[in-house]
């Protein structure tokens, strides 16, 4: 293969690929593609009560499924001087121990959980659940098989059965039968009660509590809805409102199994909830999201180091755009300028400078720096000994700028030290040969070449978005790369050669 | 749309971009490890004498710093003389020595130098201050080129020098360089030397330009180029096309300058010739080296290379003949 074809070839698999894991990292991980993307994370916290009688003390309490609506992005046990232990499985179980322990005890689980960006399908769960015939006094059978019928006769299959029977229990159009039975109930809930109809219906149903996501919600019991399954699948309906369907914001935290919280050694326990609604940036939600998920990209990521190293990085992923920017400069554009990265380091230290500061900073330094250097051209000194010199006078230069603009107040002058002197010096001492050689106007013209590309580096790379994006989809390099190579093959003309050429054109 | 209407009216002209210079042909023509040939001076001049190519004379080299303390002895015997940077380009680092006042040295210019002056650009020039990179370099001392009087009328204090382009050793497009006052005397175009696109065929003037400027008259001693014509032209095409059988690059500008007694020789070799030949010349370098590509690649003498391309451009011979 020609190397033109190899140049092509390699530029197309690189960009592809870079294309591929941004798109892979924004769609599937959730990276946000635009910075200050926020999400909604609610941090909830169920607390367990309960009084100690002084024997060993388990309290086992049921751990929120993986689930349809959201994904839990952090868990926290916090519990002083117990023991913890959680079962993983069907049906996720945490459970404390204490040898002895007398008196009220107060034990936290919390949770941070976010609404997932694309509902996934559950996988079905099993029909695990068994029909256990209810109990019933004479008076509450009757009522029962009354309900039961006039709500059989009212629907179709078992979901539109449950759906009539819900109906009948709930508000004001409750029948005098379900009246009946809520009274004798005995402070059963409405869901417990239906699901005691379902099973006298033979059809097989669940508990499934929860809670509603709703900003400040403090100490609330969960909630219960019911869940049939008709044959082929598990339905879900709100015995509340009568409904099908999971309401809106509805955090499953326990389908079917037993209970949700088991106390033994304890006495007066309850679980109650609080929710908290935080606006967190999209960024850090789907990097925990994508944490918790093992996702290798993330996990061999700038992300994994430490944050100081973090910033460092920040900053050198921003180089390659510079670094195009150049490239683009001379290949396309075809201006001078002097040396070939020189304005990539510069525009690194405008970021830290701001950029009227840093212009004056450096066009002050660069002059200063010139001027003292003819001065030493005439004393017949070795280049090296002269380009170190340069650098002390370079430094000097830069401490009476800090220290003058100290005292004038002028805070943002004293960011000079950010300018890497070395560069400088080299600056100065490139500058000034080509002051000698080819006098002043090729000093202003390779000068302002490297300074325009500076301050168009400068404003590429403190771009927000472009901030963002080298930031956190480094898989852009390779994007950068092909576009690179693609313009290391560009052989027309330059903007600039279409002025130098064009008396070549006839008129 | 003016700017495509523009590149497809270069394009059309057989224009060649620097990019193009850079990617189709130095660096597929000129392989890497050749370069040092052409970049160091006294290496091209020992190869150059080789292919008897001439060159001017060797007087000394000056590679350390300590050697500065004997420059008096190597330079008081001398009239003339020219001090180079080895790896120097563009004409940068040059000092020309044309005459003596007592212990003092002339420029051109007659601006007198001391030995301390002459000194202190030596030792820029030995730390590297004009060779490519920067590296520590070596200046060589050179016999002073006496230029024919005829190409000095065609010139402000500098000598007129001759460059070839010479693709695949055959010489494609060439163009005199007239220093003037504005240049400084130096043969820089963009400095503002007079730029004297010169017929392949004849060694006739085609146009002159200074600084994108068509002009008539050398600016300074108002000397019209339309009479010029290069003399010694058909030897100084020969010797271009040896230049490549020396150096082995396929893409190459050869500098001459016309010595008053010994003719023309070699003043250095470029690996990476700028384009302003074609701005001297108002011709695109593209189609003649496209012309050049399409030819059978076989080994043919450098006299047989010569024959070929006036061929190609079409000359009659009796402008051959009047050269």
């Amino acid at each position: 293969m020609s190397p033109k074809g190899q140049v092509y070839l390699f530029a197309i698999l690189f960009a592809f690929t870079g294309l591929c894991l941004t798109i892979y990292k924004a769609s599937v991980l959730h990276f946000p593609l635009l910075p200050n993307t926020e999400r909604k994370v609610w941090s909830v916290e169920a607390k367990i009560n309960f009084d100690a009688i002084g024997d060993p003390v388990t309290v086992n309490l049921a751990l929120p499924e993986t689930q349809q609506q959201f994904s839990i992005l952090d868990e926290v046990f916090a519990s002083a001087g117990y023991g913890f232990n959680m079962q993983d499985g069907d049906h996720r179980r945490a459970s404390w121990t204490r040898n002895t322990v007398r008196g009220p005890q107060t034990l936290y689980y919390k949770l941070e959980v976010t609404e997932k960006l694309e509902k996934v399908l559950p996988a079905d769960s099993p029909l695990d659940e068994e029909i256990v015939q209810p109990v019933w006094t004479q008076v509450e059978k009757v009522a029962a098989e009354s309900l039961i019928r006039s709500a059989r006769e009212l629907s179709a299959d078992p979901g539109s059965f449950t759906l009539q029977l819900l109906k009948m229990m709930s508000g004001q159009s409750a029948s005098q039968d379900a009246l009946l039975l809520q009274q004798t109930s005995g402070g059963q809930s409405t869901a417990q009660l239906a699901l005691k109809l379902l099973a006298e219906a033979g059809i097989t149903a669940r508990m499934v509590r929860g809670i509603y996501l709703e900003n400040r919600l403090y100490n609330q019991k969960a909630d219960e809805l019911v869940e049939i399954h008709d044959g082929s699948q598990w339905l879900v309906f709100d015995p509340r409102s009568a409904s099908q369907g999971v309401p809106e914001n509805f955090f499953m935290w326990q389908r079917g199994g037993r209970s949700m919280l088991d106390v033994v050694g304890g006495y007066n326990s309850r679980v109650r909830f609080s929710v908290l609604a935080n606006d967190i940036s999209a960024k850090a939600v789907a990097l925990q999201e994508a944490t918790s998920g093992n996702a290798a990209l993330v996990d061999f990521n700038i992300y994994s180091l430490p944050i100081d190293k973090q910033t460092i990085f920040k900053l050198l992923l921003l180089v390659p755009i510079g670094a195009l920017v150049v490239v683009i400069f001379r290949i396309l554009v075809g201006l001078k300028t002097s040396g070939t990265f020189m304005p990539v380091l510069i525009a690194l230290a405008f970021i830290q400078t701001q950029l009227l500061p840093g212009i004056i900073i450096l066009v002050t330094l660069v002059a200063a720096g010139l001027w003292i250097r003819s001065y030493l051209s005439k004393l017949d000194l070795l280049m090296v000994a002269r380009l170190a010199a340069v650098v002390i006078a370079v430094v000097i230069l830069m401490a009476g700028f800090s220290i003058f603009s100290y005292k004038m107040g002028l805070d943002q002058l004293m960011t000079v030290t950010f300018f890497p002197m070395i560069i400088i010096a080299w600056t100065i001492e490139r500058m000034s040969i080509v002051w000698e050689e080819d006098g002043p106007k090729e000093v202003v013209r390779q000068g302002g070449g490297s300074l325009i590309v500076a301050i168009v580096a400068y404003l590429v790379m403190t771009n927000r978005y472009v901030e963002h994006l080298t930031y956190n989809f480094p898989e852009i390099l390779l994007i950068e790369l092909g576009i690179i190579l693609v313009l290391g093959q560009y052989t027309g003309y330059r903007l600039s050669e279409l002025k130098r050429f064009r008396f070549l054109i006839d008129k | 749309m003016m700017f495509f209407d523009t590149i497809a009216k270069l394009k059309k002209k057989g224009v060649l971009g620097m990019n193009a210079r850079n990617v189709a042909y130095i660096a597929r023509y000129n392989p890497r490890h050749l370069f040092p040939l052409v970049d160091d001076k006294l290496q091209t001049k020992e190869a150059a004498k080789k292919f008897g190519i001439r060159v001017p004379d060797l007087f000394g080299v000056v590679r350390y710093t300590g050697d500065l303390v004997n420059l008096g002895d190597l330079l008081s015997p001398l009239d003339g003389f020219a001090v180079k940077p080895l790896r120097g380009s563009g004409g940068k680092g040059i000092i020309i020595i044309s005459g003596r006042d007592g212990d003092n040295y002339l420029k051109p210019s007659g601006k007198p130098l001391s030995l301390a002056d002459i000194r202190h650009d030596i030792s820029n020039i030995l730390s590297g201050v004009y060779s490519l990179g920067g590296r520590p370099d070596t200046a060589v001392i050179e016999s002073l080129i006496r230029g024919l009087p005829y190409l000095l009328n065609y010139s402000f204090e500098g000598l007129p020098d001759i460059r070839v382009i010479v693709f695949r050793g055959f010489p494609v497009m060439a163009m005199m360089r007239c220093p003037t006052r504005l240049s400084d005397g130096k043969a820089n175009l963009h400095q503002g030397a007079v730029g004297v696109g010169l017929d392949i065929c004849s060694g006739r003037a085609i146009r002159a330009v200074q600084k994108d400027y068509l002009v008539d008259r050398h600016p300074d001693t108002e000397k019209d180029f339309s009479d010029l014509q290069i003399p010694d032209w058909d030897e100084i095409l020969q010797l271009s096309a040896r230049c490549y059988d020396m150096t082995g690059l396929g893409y190459i500008g050869c500098d001459f300058v016309i010595d008053e007694h010994r003719g023309p020789m070699i003043l250095e070799l470029n690996a990476r010739p700028g384009l302003a030949v074609q701005i001297a010349n108002g011709i695109g370098l593209r189609t003649r080296l496209e012309m050049v590509e399409a030819l059978e690649h076989r080994d043919r003498h450098a006299d047989e290379r010569v024959a070929l391309i006036k061929e190609m451009l079409a000359c009659t011979p009796t402008q051959a003949a009047s050269a």
